[in-house]
């Protein structure tokens, strides 16, 4: 039983939810490894789009994954700079409602917008990101990585490195890999941690070699360097001489320690591209690939809980 | 001449003479003529108190209305009615008016305006600089003579040192205060919450505490180089209040406000990004509401305040980020007052000495007081008889109030301006 009408964070699932969603990516996951990836879950079901922010990734895998349930998909490209913010974002709400959908995805450059839409409408809401906030899908298909990887999701050591005060990926991932009783690590510089870091059940480094000591997995963030240089970090290439991840670094963590990237990645700013590339460490195509499962068996288990037979 | 007022049966509160006990009042002309200390003489047609608190009218020394520029989100009649029912007889209206009040002119436009439509009485503050834009001096002689009170740039804080010293300076001539909302605006821009645990897990750009502390040492240090009357209008934060007691020691002319939502409320009310929590300063922590609230008993801070600031509800229904910011406050003063009371943090006495007493010597007015010869601005409530807060009957024109379907506790009973009631009865 997955008792949710949206899912607008980690925040609100347990852990039990957490493994019902991670189960059923695992067979969306097989399912997407067929000739025949087709099915009719989501017959009837429409699904829209709403990216208030721009998106290519996410917005492709949740198309994808609507699709391949057999949902009716239409993404709704709302650029924020074409629209009056807010104002329209409670009206785009009211408007979409009156359309019926049954899925609605939302991304939003505010924390919190999503929860305030999800407040408007009828339809289930899921949340593609909202600002610093939350971005719970990635988080799933980061655990399903982890998951299929390492046999488990319990009792790794894992590092999450670099921007963690700006990104909801990385409070989505605290949230979760906690949650599923992992020990997690922060690493970054003083400017990229966010106030009160280290009463949310992490352990604090700026030291990167210290931090990867006996890691498991080691998740990269993107480095926003355009909106970070000179504000937040000093340069790029300062940065990524202190906490870019090289083959050396890796080195210090565990020999068969995974590394992880959302996408999209700078080569050269916080990864190394021989780290990226190596396809014995490197899981971030398979990242990719988990990203529609996850978003299939979300869409699925919220699609259960909508009035009439689905 | 009018025949005499008699208010009987009273247990009056006079922050003044630190007297709380029975009593009645006699008034004359719009004026206290006797206060009589003890049993209550038989009048016929006297108001009979019933022996409920009776003080005098709050003087809210922060007030937005929106004349000129935004009637449609607060008018002088609204604000004064919802004023009236708050037990607040006198509103001082802040500058940030559309356009500002940075010329006399203006000042003479919203006074009069006030005159013709507020059943309270009402001042001003004006510009401290022109068009509140922190760039040049506005003329404070002339403002003053127009009938401002005190001179100040509102929500707005004074990046410039150098402005704000020749500022000061120039007020000493005059005589004139001068009332900053201290908050280093360079940490402070475009942030909407407190910096710490609870605003990272929410996700939003947060100014840490110590942004007022830094703007509060360097008008401290002004100040005390200036010799200028200098009032910081609203404290937040435990690391201001230091700064603020060795000041004061060191014989600055410093006092000192907070908000009565500072006083109530912390940062856990802004979760699931509630919009009509959005204040400036933001919602602080609950350690530094304690210390706020310590001062307040203690006498570090000098002055309540509701930091009135009506918004319509187009400008509240966006995510926190986007939301305006600010919340309504005089009808729910003194109900929000009394929480302290009856949590034990405040007296009466104390209560009615930082919203009356002190912002009347604070600003030279005649209020504050029940004493012969004072104005007959009063407030009759009864601070036990419960209610649960709706919004939608509130009498401000914006119904932003973070106290929606709160139960809350304090009726105030009648109001009286002048002598005349302006509220219940």
């Amino acid at each position: 039983m997955f008792a949710h009408r949206h899912l607008l964070g980690i925040e609100q699932l347990s852990a039990s939810d957490i493994t019902q969603i991670l189960d059923l990516s695992d067979r969306y996951a097989a399912l997407n490894r067929q000739p025949e990836k087709h099915l009719d879950t989501l017959r009837g079901r429409t699904q829209i789009n709403l990216f208030f922010e721009a998106s290519t990734r996410t917005q492709a895998s949740f198309e994808l994954a609507g699709k391949r349930l057999g949902a009716d998909v239409m993404s709704m490209p709302v650029q924020a700079s074409s629209m009056r913010k807010g104002e329209t974002l409670i009206d785009t709400a009211l408007t979409l409602n009156a359309m019926h959908p049954d899925l609605l995805v939302v991304r939003h450059q505010n924390s919190g917008a999503v929860a305030l839409l999800a407040e408007k409408v009828n339809c289930a809401v899921l949340n593609g990101g909202d600002g610093r906030h939350e971005h719970p899908t990635q988080a799933l298909l980061d655990a399903l990585t982890i998951r299929r990887r390492k046999g488990r999701l319990q009792r790794l050591t894992i590092a999450i490195c670099g921007d963690i005060a700006n990104s909801r990926v990385a409070r989505s991932n605290i949230l979760c890999l906690n949650r599923m009783e992992n020990r997690v690590r922060v690493i970054a510089p003083p400017t990229l941690l966010p106030a009160g870091i280290e009463r949310m059940g992490v352990e604090v480094f700026t030291d990167m070699e210290a931090g990867l000591e006996g890691c498991d997995v080691v998740m990269m963030l993107r480095v926003q360097n355009e909106r970070l240089t000179g504000a937040a970090i000093p340069s790029t290439r300062e940065y990524f001489h202190r906490w870019g991840l090289t083959a050396e670094k890796l080195a210090i963590a565990k020999d068969e320690a995974i590394v992880m990237h959302p996408g999209p990645m700078n080569r050269g700013v916080e990864i190394d591209a021989e780290v990226a590339d190596d396809i014995n460490r490197s899981v971030i195509q398979e990242q990719v690939e988990m990203g529609v499962a996850v978003r299939m068996a979300v869409l699925e288990l919220l699609a259960q809980n909508l009035g009439g037979a689905v | 001449m009018t025949a005499p007022l008699h208010l009987t049966n009273a247990r009056l509160i006079d922050p003044a003479t630190g007297y709380d006990g029975p009593g009645a009042l006699r008034i004359s002309d719009g004026m206290i003529e006797e206060v009589v200390r003890g049993a209550s003489p038989e009048v016929p047609g006297a108001v009979d108190c019933g022996g409920l608190p009776l003080a005098p009218g709050i003087i809210d020394m922060r007030v937005f209305v929106g004349e000129p520029g935004a009637r449609h989100r607060e008018s002088f009649r609204s604000a004064g009615e919802a004023a009236a029912a708050g037990g607040v007889t006198t509103m001082i209206a802040q500058p940030d008016t559309s356009p500002p009040l940075d010329d006399p002119a203006l000042v003479q436009f919203a006074l009069a305006r006030a005159r013709e439509a507020a059943p309270v009485r009402v001042h001003a503050m004006a510009a401290l600089t022109r068009g509140l834009k922190g760039a040049e001096m506005s003329e404070q002689q002339f403002l003053l003579d127009a009938g401002a009170v005190a001179l100040t740039d509102a929500d707005h804080p004074m990046a410039d040192a150098k402005l704000m010293r020749a500022c000061m300076a120039y007020a000493t001539a005059l005589d004139a205060l001068v009332v900053h909302h201290p908050q280093d605006p360079s940490l402070g821009h475009g942030t909407c919450a407190t910096s710490g645990e609870f605003a990272s897990r929410l996700g939003l750009p947060a100014v840490p505490a110590i942004a007022e502390r830094i703007m509060l040492e360097r008008d401290l240090a002004l100040a005390e180089s200036t010799g200028v009357r200098y009032h910081a209008d609203m404290l937040s934060t435990a690391a201001a209040l230091a700064p603020l007691a060795r000041a004061r020691t060191a014989g600055v002319k410093v006092t000192a406000g907070v908000s009565i939502h500072h006083l109530t409320l912390n940062e856990f009310d802004i979760a699931d990004y509630r919009s009509f929590f959005k204040l400036a300063p933001p919602l602080r922590a609950e350690a530094d509401r304690e210390a706020v609230v310590t001062a307040l008993a203690e006498g570090l801070i000098d002055v309540i305040v509701s930091s009135h600031l009506p918004w319509d509800e187009e400008a509240k229904r966006l995510p926190f980020e986007e939301a305006a910011t600010g919340a309504v406050g005089l009808e729910t003063f003194l109900p929000a007052c009394l929480r302290l009371i009856h949590a034990g943090q405040l007296t009466l006495l104390r209560l009615f000495e930082c919203a009356a007493l002190n912002p009347a010597r604070i600003l030279g007015l005649p209020g504050g007081r029940l004493a012969r010869g004072a104005p007959a601005d009063l407030v009759l409530f009864d601070p036990d008889a419960p209610f649960v807060l709706d919004r939608a009957a509130l009498r401000s024109k914006s119904k932003n109030t973070p106290f929606d379907r709160t139960r809350m506790q304090g009726k105030v009973r009648g109001t009286w301006v002048g002598g005349t009631r302006v509220f219940g009865g």
